[in-house]
C-alpha cells in the first residue's frame, strides 16, 4: 500500500515537471550564457575597473559602497582611491554617476538606470547579451539598436573596444500575412581595439561585477550556509538519539 | 470538597505551589503537554502543525527586526530594504529568513491542510478546528498580500494593483471598495502605510488569536490520527487512551527531529537559493515600483497562483472574482461535503483516492499556470483544470456516498 502511495507521489511530481516543461518551452529570446564565476576575484577586480571606467559616468550604483567593494574584492584603501573613486572622497560613499540624472533624462529621453540591482532584476545573461548586442541602425538617433532591448536609448558606449557590427535578419511571410523576423547573425564592419574573444572576456568580467554588486553578501552567505548545515546535521543526530531513547518503551 | 479536588495534582509546597495558587501553571502544562494524549502512530504528515508554529515564530521574530530598519514610505521603502540587505549587520539574513519564511508558511500550511484531507481530520467532531483553520488560512493570505507590497518593487506594486482592482468587479460598491482599500485613487504612499499597519499589527494579532483558539479547540477534542480512530474510545484503567502517548515528552521529541529536518531545508533556501529561481523573490521586484511602467508580465507570488489561474480562466470579470473567492472558500465546507463513513484514506475506496490524486495534480497545474502569461492555450488548460477543481468539492457528497469503504479496526495500526 505504502509503495502504491509512493508511486502515486512520484508520478504526480514527474507529471508536474513535464507539464511545466511543455508550458515553459514557448517564447522568449534565446540568451547566450554569461558564464560568470563569482568566486574569481581577479575577474571581479577587472570588472570593477571596467565599470568605473566605462559605466559609472552615466550609471550610478547608489546602494553600493566603495568600502564594501574594497573588503570583498581584496582592494586596499589606496587602490580604491587611486583606481576606482573618480568622483568620491570617502570610501563609505556610494557609487554616484558623474552625469546629473536630470540632464541625462533630458539628453537620452530617460535617465540611465541605477546598476546596483540590474543583474538581479534582469539576470546576468540578459546584461551580457545586451552589452554584446549593439548593431548599426541608421534610423536610430544613437546610430545603433540592440538585439536584446530593441529601441534602447543607450548609445554603443563600448564601440572603441568592440568596433561596430551589423545584424542580419531574414523575413518570413506567414500564412496569415504577418511577417516573422528571424535574427541570423552579426557581421563585424569596423574592428575595435579588442578582438572578439577579448571583448567577451571584458563583458564577462563587467557582468560578473554587476552580479556581485546586486548581492555583495552572496559569497559570505554560501560559505556560512555550509557551517549552518554541518551544525544542523550534528543537532539532528543528537535529536534522533533522544527521540529513540524516549520512545523505546512505546509498543 | 471542591476545594480538596482542586488541590489534587498541585505541588505540595515551594515556589511552584506559590505560582499554582495564583496561576494554573502546572494544570495548564499537564492539560496541554504532559497529559495531553495523542496517538502513537502519527506519521510524517502530522508534523506540519508544529512546523507552522515554528514558521510563525520565525516570521514574528525576524519581522520585529525588519521593522526596526524598514521605512514604510513610498519614497524610502525600496531603499530601506536594500539598506537592510547591505548595511544593517546581519540584515540580509533577517530579510532572507522573512521572505523565505513567507513561502514556507504556505508550503507548510498547504501540507497541513492536505493532511486533514488525507485522514478526514475535518470530520465530526473536529469541524470547528477545521473552520478556525480556514480562517487562519484567509488571514494568512491577507497577511502575505499586505507584506508583499512593503518592499515597494515593481511586482509589489503591480501585483497589488491587479489584486486590489479585482474588488472593483463587485457591482455597485466595487469602485468605492477599491478606494477604501487603497485609501487613494491609485496605489500610493497612503496604501503602503496602511498595508504596513495591517501587516505588522492588525493581521498578526488576528493570526495569533485564531491560532490560540485553533489549539484550544484541538486539545478539547483530541488529535485525529492516520487511522481516523478516536483513541479516547479505548482507555486503560487509569483513564489514559491505550493508543495515546503524552504530547510531552513523546511527540515533542519526535517533533524536534522534524523541526531540525525542516530547518535544514529552510536554511538550504535561505543560504543557497533565497530567490528560488524567481519563485520566492520575483526578479522584477528588484526594480523599484514605477507607476508609469507596467511590467510586461504580472504574476502574483506562487502561493496565490492556483486561485489566480481560476480567476483568469473565467471570461467575465465579476464571475471570475466570484469563482476566485469560491475556490478559496470551498474547502471550508469539507466537513459537510464529505459524506464518507470513514475518516482515513486508509479505509476509503478507490473513488476518493482517485479524486484526491486528481485534485493534487489540479492544484499544481493551476499553480504553474497562474505564474505564466495568459496565452489562449494556457487559459484553455486552466479552464479544464478549474472544472476539475470545483468538481472535486461539488461532486463530493455524491462520490463519497457511493465509494466502497473498508472496515476500520478497533485500535490504531502501529509498527515500531
Amino acid at each position: 500500500m505504502t509503495k502504491l502511495y509512493r508511486l502515486a507521489g512520484l508520478m504526480m511530481v514527474s507529471l508536474y515537471f513535464m507539464t511545466a516543461q511543455v508550458l515553459a518551452s514557448g517564447g522568449g529570446a534565446d540568451l547566450a550564457s554569461a558564464n560568470i564565476d563569482p568566486d574569481n576575484i581577479k575577474s571581479l577586480q577587472r570588472g570593477a575597473a571596467n565599470f568605473m571606467n566605462y559605466c559609472s559616468g552615466c550609471h550610478s550604483a547608489q546602494y553600493v559602497r566603495y568600502k564594501t567593494i574594497g573588503k570583498d574584492l581584496d582592494l586596499s584603501e589606496e587602490m580604491l582611491v587611486d583606481n576606482l573613486m573618480f568622483n568620491a572622497d570617502k570610501t563609505f560613499e556610494t557609487i554616484q554617476a558623474s552625469m546629473p540624472a536630470d540632464d541625462a533624462a533630458r539628453w537620452y529621453g530617460t535617465a540611465p538606470p541605477d546598476m546596483s540591482l540590474i543583474a538581479r532584476a534582469k539576470g546576468a545573461d540578459h546584461v551580457y547579451n545586451f552589452l554584446k548586442g549593439f548593431y548599426v541602425d541608421a534610423d536610430s538617433p544613437t546610430g545603433v539598436d540592440n538585439l536584446v532591448l530593441a529601441g534602447t536609448s543607450m548609445p554603443h558606449v563600448l564601440w572603441e573596444l568592440q568596433g561596430y557590427q551589423t545584424a542580419h535578419f531574414t523575413e518570413h511571410q506567414n500564412e496569415d500575412g504577418s511577417v516573422t523576423t528571424t535574427f541570423e547573425g552579426f557581421e563585424q564592419v569596423t574592428p575595435g581595439s579588442l578582438d572578439s574573444e577579448d571583448y567577451d572576456e571584458f563583458v564577462r568580467d563587467t557582468v560578473n561585477f554587476l552580479a556581485y554588486m546586486a548581492e555583495p553578501i552572496r559569497g559570505f552567505r554560501m560559505n556560512l550556509g555550509k557551517w549552518v548545515m554541518i551544525y544542523l546535521i550534528f543537532f539532528l543526530i543528537i535529536a534522533r538519539m533522544l527521540k529513540k531513547q524516549i520512545w523505546k518503551d512505546v509498543k | 470538597m471542591a476545594r480538596i479536588e482542586a488541590e489534587v495534582g498541585k505541588p505540595k509546597g515551594g515556589f511552584m505551589r506559590w505560582i499554582d495558587d495564583r496561576f494554573p501553571f502546572t494544570e495548564t502544562m499537564k492539560y496541554h503537554a504532559t497529559e495531553y494524549y495523542a496517538s502513537k502512530n502519527f506519521n510524517v504528515w502530522y508534523v506540519f502543525g508544529v512546523l507552522a508554529f515554528v514558521v510563525l515564530f520565525i516570521q514574528l521574530f525576524t519581522g520585529i527586526f525588519l521593522t526596526m530598519n524598514y521605512k514604510p514610505a513610498a519614497a524610502e521603502a525600496f531603499a530601506s530594504v536594500e539598506y537592510i540587505m547591505r548595511d544593517v549587520e546581519w540584515g540580509w539574513l533577517i530579510r532572507y529568513m522573512h521572505s523565505t519564511g513567507a513561502s514556507f508558511f504556505f508550503i507548510v500550511v498547504y501540507l497541513h491542510m492536505f493532511r486533514a484531507m488525507l485522514y478526514g481530520s475535518y470530520k465530526k467532531p473536529r469541524e470547528l478546528i477545521w473552520i478556525i483553520g480556514m480562517l487562519i488560512f484567509l488571514v494568512l493570505m491577507a497577511e502575505a498580500f499586505a507584506g508583499y507590497l512593503l518592499p515597494w518593487g515593481q511586482m509589489s506594486y503591480w501585483g497589488a494593483q491587479v489584486i486590489i482592482s479585482l474588488f472593483g468587479a463587485i457591482p455597485w460598491v466595487g469602485d468605492a471598495l477599491v478606494e477604501i482599500i487603497r485609501g487613494d485613487y491609485s496605489i500610493s504612499d497612503i496604501t503602503l502605510n496602511r498595508f504596513f499597519a495591517l501587516h505588522v499589527i492588525a493581521l498578526p494579532l488576528a493570526l495569533i488569536g485564531l491560532i490560540f483558539v485553533h489549539i484550544v479547540a484541538l486539545h478539547e477534542v483530541g488529535s485525529n490520527n492516520p487511522d481516523g480512530i478516536e483513541i479516547k474510545k479505548n482507555k486503560g484503567p487509569d483513564g489514559v487512551p491505550l493508543d495515546g502517548v503524552a504530547f510531552h515528552p513523546y511527540h515533542t521529541s519526535k517533533d524536534l527531529v522534524a523541526i531540525i529536518i525542516f530547518l535544514m531545508i529552510f536554511c538550504g533556501v535561505v543560504f543557497f537559493a533565497p530567490d528560488m529561481g524567481g519563485y520566492f523573490l520575483e526578479h522584477a521586484n528588484f526594480e523599484p515600483a514605477n507607476m508609469t511602467a507596467t511590467p510586461e508580465h504580472i504574476a502574483p507570488v506562487w502561493y496565490f497562483t492556483p486561485f489566480y489561474a481560476i480567476l483568469r480562466a473565467v471570461p467575465d470579470k465579476l464571475w471570475g472574482f466570484i469563482l476566485f473567492g469560491l475556490s478559496v472558500m470551498l474547502p471550508l465546507f469539507l466537513p459537510w461535503l464529505d459524506r464518507a463513513r470513514v475518516k482515513s484514506i486508509r479505509y476509503r475506496g478507490w473513488i476518493y483516492k482517485s479524486a484526491l490524486t486528481l485534485f493534487v495534480i489540479t492544484f499544481f497545474v493551476l499553480g504553474k499556470l497562474g505564474t505564466m502569461p495568459a496565452e489562449p492555450l494556457y487559459v484553455m488548460i486552466a479552464r479544464i483544470f478549474s472544472v476539475f477543481y470545483f468538481a472535486f468539492f461539488l461532486l463530493m457528497p455524491y462520490y463519497t456516498t457511493i465509494d466502497k469503504t473498508k472496515p476500520v479496526p478497533e485500535r490504531v495500526v502501529y509498527h515500531d
